[in-house]
């Protein structure tokens, strides 16, 4: 069977799950298209919110920017997993407790204001939709590679198998399809890392191998790695940074943004219980750490076995012919994510840091004019099955799981974009009076409506597409998670306290990414350059989010201490947010 | 609410800040030091063929985080039976 039919096999026998679980678990109420009945287990919940989570880009592109960053990479692996011990303790048992559908129902009721709510909901669609982009292109990317069809007609089969279940299931199918996409992800990524480990280390927990001995070497790996990398003049694989005040706010930014993404926190109110709720943050994590504590091994040791392909004799010795490449670099440079330029007419295929000043004597000794060869970090997980031989079925596997991951997140975002225009616009701003029947039309109507806007923006990417870290992560630190956490943890803070801080937070860091990204992320208007002699206190745009949430939470509490306290009614609200009693009854409103 | 169910609400809420800040306190130990901060300070602690910082920076941070949210549920839980106000 041609590797074309067993990819089709693998894409289409997932695909067929999926649409089975859709037809089973159709919404047949508001409640079960917003929370999924709010009966989910917690550990059903965990890993769907693993899926849901977990995006193109942690299953795609994490650990090739591992592989290329190294040590200073930990950031992403901190930032992306530390977020839900702040969301297990700081947001997700209280926001169980108040048992509403929404992040902005939270937001506007707490505060007791329409503004609060609106502004809520602006800067969810502004996340989410940055966010789902990303996914639209992910599952274009992989349809393409291992589909064979163009990169338009990838992102329009994704957008139609989405609409099959998240259109008539809501937040019930998007769940149990969840479950089943987690699956689907976490044994694709896994079978090619131990395949890989054992290759390299001989054994076959990726985890341990990493920390293991390089077999053909005898060496430990991670020092085989960083002998390797610095004989073609890179840094070292776990050399220190410099600025460790930028890694630990960006670090800081990412965990901040993660509690407070919209379409994570919502997967909590899907849970019977508050307690419930507690454990399931523990589950999510375990689900995505099975992943997070790979993608290193991952990184690294593709790393190694893409250098050893390069270098078959050692990074010392000559590189290889390009004639006598390896097949899989030949399917790759046909998506252009490989290129090779014969720089030094050698017809020999040069890897190496052109831009070390260090390195350059000993690049012009071996006759060498500039790095040859460009490898996409994307490539690292997509081709990692071919650069290590593994069989066909690998690779469909691979595919199965790209596309899995890019679907789930997909469906996630989309469903808290859908809520927030039919609850939170539609029911409580414009129409209150909206029948029950009408909300839920509503509901489908808008999860429609933005699945086309999705798929839209996929087919025809802005320029913000790319800056999925800055944009969501940064707006969701600087501008929902300080409104929940005090609408929990302060009676004081009140609407205009709340709602000045939002607008404050989310102004300041969106006015600071523009600065140095361009603004609008119109390309040539950056204010200045994006370098670190630049940077504001050597904060980089990425790591601002943080900073922003502090002069949310600053500002919040300024005004509401000059203004006057909220209701009573408002502050019994939040005594009862606190207590896990009465929740089933807060449910049913 | 009866004064006595709110002392106990007001006492229930303070054991939970106070059991959350010293998981904060845990948090930010293994990610801003551990793996970052002090990462020089330990690197004479080799781990594999890399440093402690580095093992924190990419599993042991995560094992941390695990243990904290394992231990705050099964902690609040409790807390919830002892001051009466499960659900």
């Amino acid at each position: 069977m041609s590797q074309f039919w067993i990819n089709m096999l693998f894409v289409g026998a997932s695909f067929a799950l999926y649409f089975g679980i859709a037809y089973w678990a159709r919404a047949g109420s508001t409640k079960e298209f917003y929370v999924a009945g709010g009966g989910v287990h917690p550990i059903t919940n965990g890993m769907a919110t693993a899926a849901d989570w977990m995006s193109a880009a942690s299953f795609i592109s994490m650990a090739g920017i591992i592989a290329s960053g190294g040590y200073a990479t930990s950031a992403y692996l901190m930032g992306w997993t530390g977020g839900y011990v702040l969301l297990a303790m700081l947001l997700a048992p209280y926001l169980r407790k108040f048992g509403k559908f929404t992040v902005p129902d939270f937001i506007g009721d707490r505060f007791y204001s329409r503004g609060a709510r609106l502004v809520a909901v602006i800067c969810l669609i502004l996340i989410c939709v940055t966010y789902v982009i990303g996914q639209m292109s992910g599952a274009g990317v992989a349809f393409s590679r291992f589909l064979e069809v163009s990169n338009s007609a990838g992102i329009w089969i994704a957008a139609g198998v989405v609409f099959v279940y998240a259109v008539f299931g809501g937040m019930k199918g998007i769940t149990y399809t969840q479950v089943a996409q987690y699956i689907v992800l976490i044994i694709a990524y896994t079978i090619p890392a131990v395949f890989i480990a054992m290759q390299l280390t001989g054994n076959p927990i990726p985890a341990l191998g990493l920390f293991g001995t390089h077999v053909e070497s005898g060496l430990p790996l991670l020092d085989k790695l960083d002998t390797v990398v610095r004989d073609l003049g890179f840094q070292d694989f776990t050399a220190d940074v410099g600025n460790k005040w930028n890694m630990a706010l960006f670090t800081l930014s990412l965990m901040i943004g993660t509690a407070g993404l919209p379409h994570v926190i919502i997967r909590f109110f899907t849970v019977p219980k508050v307690a419930d709720a507690r454990w399931s943050a523990g589950w999510t994590l375990i689900f995505i750490a099975l992943l997070y504590l790979t993608a290193p091994a991952v990184g690294a040791m593709a790393r190694l076995n893409l250098l050893d392909t390069i270098y078959p004799e050692g990074p010392k010795a000559e590189a290889i012919r390009f004639e006598e490449r390896p097949n899989w670099m030949k399917t790759w440079e046909e998506t252009g994510l490989i290129t090779w330029e014969d720089k030094n007419g050698d017809s020999r295929v040069q890897l190496y840091n052109d831009t070390n000043a260090d390195f350059a004597p000993v690049a012009a000794e071996r006759g060498w004019k500039g790095n040859e060869l460009v490898v996409n970090n994307d490539i690292i997980v997509l081709a990692n099955p071919e650069i290590a031989n593994l069989p066909g079925w690998v690779v469909g596997l691979i595919a199965a799981g790209g596309i899995a991951a890019a679907l789930s997140t997909a469906a996630g975002l989309l469903l808290a974009i859908s809520a927030a225009i039919s609850h939170d616009l539609i029911k409580n701003i414009i129409n209150p009076k909206i029948s029950e029947k009408s909300e839920m039309l509503a509901a489908r109507l808008s999860m429609t409506g933005a699945i086309l806007l999705a798929t839209w923006l996929g087919l025809n990417p802005p320029g913000f597409a790319a800056q999925v870290v800055a944009l969501a992560f940064g707006i969701a630190a600087a501008s929902l998670f300080p409104a929940l956490m005090m609408g929990i943890f302060s009676k004081r803070v009140n609407s205009k306290g709340a709602v000045a801080g939002m607008v404050v937070g989310l102004i300041t860091t969106l006015v600071y990414i523009f600065l140095y990204l361009g603004w609008f992320f119109i390309p040539g208007t950056a204010s200045f350059a994006n370098t670190p002699e630049n940077w504001l206190f050597g904060i980089s745009p990425l790591a601002f989010g943080a900073v922003g949430a502090v002069i949310n939470f600053a500002v919040a509490y300024a005004v509401s201490l000059a203004t006057e306290a909220p209701p009573q009614a408002i502050q019994d609200l939040v005594e009862s947010v606190r207590t896990p009693k009465g929740a089933g009854a807060a449910l049913d409103h | 609410m009866a004064d006595a169910e709110k002392e106990n609400a007001a006492a229930y809420w303070k054991a939970n800040v106070r059991l959350i800040t010293w998981s904060l306190v845990v948090w930010a130990f293994v990610s801003y030091g551990c793996a970052i901060f002090l990462r020089p300070l330990l690197s004479g602690i080799a781990v594999g063929g890399a440093d402690l910082g580095f093992w924190f920076g990419t599993q042991g941070s995560i094992l941390a985080f695990l243990a904290i949210i394992f231990f705050y549920a099964w902690k609040m839980n409790k807390l919830d039976k002892e001051f009466g106000v499960e659900e």
